[in-house]
């Protein structure tokens, strides 16, 4: 064995696993109105609960949704969390926020970005809005929505975080 | 209610990871960036290729290395008609179970040969290194009929 040169101590060893992602039928329909700039949920015939994205059925009844609701660009805070470590190829610096909200007139909460904040400002039931990019911008994607930012209204009380109406606190 | 198109998209999860060889793999790779293939004694005074860490009777921890040959036999094999895109070779090929010269115990590699009729149990081959070692088992490009 060679002296001069330095002995193999480590072997890279990288696992790609390549999909073909399929959206799906209720997803599809989802993200062809996000290309138009429309949040949009499914409503459960049974238990009226409204679901982003949705799936095409509710989990609790077990049978299809296919009401399609339109939801509001408000959206209540359910939970968040303020990222510190950098991810690898990921553009946002940290600190920044990641939130799981609530729209208004849906049940569930999806998980986005939020800015234009304070971080250490941010709360469960704080009242965001979602900022979209330019128009010529948007896809069939969910980052069509840029982020989320606080708005000036009253905090919304845990219990009835997920459960406003499409028209907010008013409804 | 009206169905819009099927939407796909490409997605590739990786995990980049990076081992550890332990020292005595590490010994096997650093000897094929330098073009060399090395088995070990085991206490039966068997040569294993590639080496292990320790003995498969005595568990004893195992340190003589021995240099083995660069030619051998094929114990077994198994025709790929089909290469796929993670295989070592794009044409149809055979991975084989290939005792080399001065071991006891055969090695999976692949071995490169013209059709299935050309390469059988107990064919001679012989290493073909690649263009540049890097410390892989790619290093060993392929074997080759003798």
């Amino acid at each position: 064995m060679s002296e001069e040169q330095e002995v193999v101590t480590v072997v890279k060893a990288p696992v790609y696993l390549k999909y073909n992602f399929t959206a799906g039928a209720a997803p599809a329909r989802f993200l062809a109105q996000i290309k138009k700039g429309v949040l949009t949920g499914q409503r459960c015939p049974k238990c009226s609960a409204v679901y982003v994205p949705p799936r095409g059925s509710c989990g609790g009844c077990g049978v299809a949704t296919e009401e399609e609701v339109v939801l509001s660009n408000k959206a209540t805070v359910q939970s968040f969390t303020i990222v510190y470590i950098p991810i690898p190829n990921n553009p946002i610096q940290p600190p920044y926020i990641i939130a799981n909200v609530v729209p208004d007139g849906a049940n569930v909460s999806f998980i986005h970005l939020m800015s234009e904040c304070v971080n250490e400002d941010v709360h469960i039931g704080a009242r965001v809005e979602a900022v979209w990019k330019p128009k010529e911008e948007w896809g069939f994607a969910m980052d069509n929505i840029r982020y989320y930012r606080p708005i000036d209204e009253p905090n919304v009380p845990v219990d009835q975080i997920g459960k406003l109406s499409v028209n907010g606190q008013e409804g | 209610m009206s169905q819009p198109e099927v939407l796909n998209q490409a997605f590739e999860l990786g995990y980049t990871y990076t081992r550890s060889t332990g020292p005595v793999i590490g010994r096997f790779l650093t000897e094929l960036r330098n073009r060399n293939i090395v088995g070990i004694k085991a206490s039966d005074g068997r040569v294993v290729v590639p080496p292990m860490e320790y003995d498969p009777n005595t568990a004893e921890e195992l340190s003589e290395f021995v240099d083995v040959g660069q030619q051998g036999e094929i114990v077994s094999f198994a025709w790929v008609k089909e290469p796929r895109e993670a295989h070592p070779m794009d044409v149809p090929f055979a991975w084989a179970m290939i005792k080399l010269d001065g071991a006891d115990v055969p090695m999976i590699h692949c071995v490169a040969a013209p059709s299935e009729d050309a390469i059988a149990t107990g064919a001679r081959v012989q290493v073909v290194w690649a263009d540049e070692t890097i410390g892989y088992i790619t290093d060993i490009r392929c074997f080759e009929l003798v």
